[in-house]
């Protein structure tokens, strides 16, 4: 039974080939742009997630906080209110896993006859686990290093080719103000983060070579920033509370007092960019999901004239004696037919779209099966949603009024 | 005496019109046995397209009783009297009324699909149906490529492939030549005279001649019930 009427529906969309491929048309158009947006809202979500994994995860950034001197306030990072002691007590608190005080700036690296700006970064070892460096060749610089203040460097793989082209920079020695430093070991690729900047143009020192030799520093044993490392998520309310008690306890501040420094949670910035892409995605789906509806209501229509152009069949089909439901059934079965076929044709047509977008641009895009299961489920549903309409109206007609119609 | 293939009792249908119910027939009786070959016959208005949709269970009387094959049929739904028109009744229209995408093969068929027989088996009967109205040589054949005779021929095919109790003919030689009007009537006769129950519905007296038994409507009401007389299909 079913597949008689799988063969007549296929029948009756052959009968009028043009009509049927333009009302699959609006199916394909629908589908395909449903699969091609969430393709390339999830390709952004997918870019913005490997982002922030570079970024290191559940971090906090101290910053010095501004001063008040007779009226004049300095901004953040302003005064010398941060402490390297500091940052080895928060270290002691519950829930912290790493914590690196960082002194950085932009500095000329000068390697012979080569010279590149790129960002310093002053720090101890936790900084490497914390934003989640690795040490591609070569090894990171220790304690030791940092008690000693030795001239020693890890380097990115952006300043590492500006300075050393195709060289292997390990062994090597630079410059910057004038102080050679040995480059220990080459850091692997991180990319952009969040806000644009290329990760990979910094160089990585020992915090206190770097107060000494590079950024001078008026006020001995204090830092601009700490950054600070939560062990999980879940830990990081109470790491923010304890470690804001600490501060202000340190810092000698009292109740009601402003306090001298500022804390940024990085998750949170990270969080946002996570749910803005989240949202843009979204919105580009239902944009897409707009033309599959205009989709459906192109089946309805035609499913309308046909029902109307085939009165008469139904009539006789009625005398002989199909029941509502078989005339019911196999008009929801035509409209399915093409629903599904359009569907099928459009993530095909949807999927080449979004392979050739990543072929011709830089755009990360992701097909997903669930995406398409879910095209797939939407477009039978419209089918079968569009398609009632139509075939309750042919299974309603009157037999002896549809045997008479011209 | 075996209860007959039809049986009306006191049968009533009105159409709602703009000037108030318009009764198109008025209390009608009749018993049609099995084996008979009746033709009902009347001028256009007198009824008989409303009895023939009646007794085709295509619709539904606003009073009286009628029993097909022992069952009464005036109140059942619409699903119950498609099953009648598929298994009890089979139909032969005046326009022959074969779908004009399929088969001739197909055509025969399609009663088959709807009473759930399988492909095999449909193919077999329609194919055995066709050869018995002649035109086995043509299954593969789609409707438009034969002709008006050869189609009702076709259509009568299909009436016959659920092995009905009842054919209802309703003016099936109103599109044909008198000559072709005659094959189809042979056609007719001979099934009858396999003991299949005819009903016909004519407004041509030299068709209603082959019927054994003419019934004449007018105004809604039988007005008269006789047998053919003797010699009367010789006289076309």
């Amino acid at each position: 039974m079913l597949k008689a009427m799988l063969e007549e529906a296929w029948h009756a969309m052959g009968a009028n080939r043009m009509r049927t491929v333009l009302t699959m048309l609006g199916m394909v158009i629908g589908v395909g742009s449903v699969v091609l947006m969430m393709a390339i809202g999830q390709g952004a979500q997918y870019a913005v997630a490997q982002t922030i994994s570079t970024m290191g995860s559940n971090l906090y950034i101290l910053i010095s906080g501004s001063t008040s001197t007779g009226g004049l306030r300095s901004g953040s990072g302003g005064g010398p209110t941060l402490t390297v002691a500091d940052a080895e007590a928060i270290a002691e608190l519950d829930g912290v896993s790493n914590v690196a005080p960082v002194q950085q700036g932009t500095q000329q690296l000068v390697y012979g006859p080569n010279n590149w700006s790129a960002t310093v970064v002053g720090t101890t070892p936790p900084y490497l686990d914390a934003r989640a460096w690795t040490v591609l060749s070569g090894y990171p610089f220790g304690d030791s290093d940092v008690r000693a203040a030795t001239r020693v460097a890890l380097i990115g793989q952006t300043a590492a080719s500006n300075l050393f082209g195709a060289d292997d920079p390990v062994g090597k020695t630079i410059r910057i103000r004038q102080s050679p430093f040995v480059i220990i070991g080459l850091l692997g690729k991180k990319g952009q983060s969040l806000d644009g900047r290329d990760q990979d143009d910094t160089v990585i020192i020992p915090l206190t070579t770097a107060q000494r030799k590079v950024f001078g520093n008026p006020f001995p044993g204090s830092v601009r920033m700490i950054m600070v490392q939560a062990t999980s998520a879940q830990a990081m309310p109470a790491v923010e509370k304890d470690m804001t008690a600490l501060l202000r306890q340190r810092h000698r501040l009292r109740e009601g007092q402003d306090n001298d420094f500022f804390l940024r949670n990085l998750a949170a910035a990270a969080d946002s960019a996570a749910e803005t892409t989240r949202v843009m995605s979204v919105l580009l789906g239902a944009i897409a999901s707009v033309s599959l509806l205009v989709g459906g209501i192109g089946i309805m229509n035609i499913m309308l004239v046909s029902v109307t152009e085939r009165t008469r069949e139904i009539g006789i089909r009625m005398a002989i004696g199909a029941r509502q439901k078989d005339i019911l059934a196999q008009f929801l079965l035509e409209a399915l037919m093409i629903s599904l076929a359009g569907c099928l044709i459009g993530l095909i047509l949807g999927a080449a779209a979004a392979l050739l977008t990543n072929a011709m641009t830089d755009m990360v895009i992701v097909i997903s099966g669930a995406a398409v299961l879910v095209a797939f489920a939407v477009a039978a549903s419209i089918g079968v949603f569009f398609g009632f309409y139509p075939a309750r109206r042919a299974a309603a007609l009157d037999p002896i009024e549809a045997l008479r119609h011209q | 005496m075996a209860e007959p293939v039809i049986r009306v009792v006191a049968l009533g249908k009105s159409y709602a019109t703009a000037a108030g119910a318009f009764p198109a027939l008025r209390g009608v009786d009749l018993a049609i046995d099995r084996g008979e070959f009746v033709a009902i016959m009347g001028p256009s208005g007198s009824g008989k397209s409303t009895f023939m949709n009646l007794l085709g269970c295509l619709d539904t009387p606003s009073s009286g009783d009628y029993f097909l094959v022992a069952r009464n049929v005036a109140q059942l739904g619409r699903d119950d009297l498609a099953k009648l028109r598929n298994r009890t009744i089979g139909f032969v229209f005046q326009g022959f009324n074969l779908l004009p995408r399929m088969t001739l093969e197909d055509n025969v068929a399609l009663p088959l699909v709807y009473s759930g027989v399988d492909r095999e088996p449909r193919r077999q009967k329609a194919r055995q149906e066709l050869d018995r109205v002649g035109l086995g040589s043509y299954a593969q054949s789609l409707p438009s490529r034969i002709s008006g005779g050869q189609q009702q021929r076709v259509a009568i095919a299909r009436a016959l492939v659920n092995s009905p109790q009842l054919i209802l003919a309703d003016e099936p030689t109103g599109n044909l030549d008198s000559q072709t009007s005659e094959e189809i009537m042979a056609l007719f006769s001979e099934l009858n005279g396999e003991g299949i129950t005819v009903v016909l519905v004519t407004h041509e007296p030299d068709i209603a001649a082959y019927a054994r038994r003419q019934v004449r409507f007018r105004d809604g009401r039988i007005v008269s019930d006789t047998p053919t007389p003797p010699g009367a299909a010789a006289a076309c």
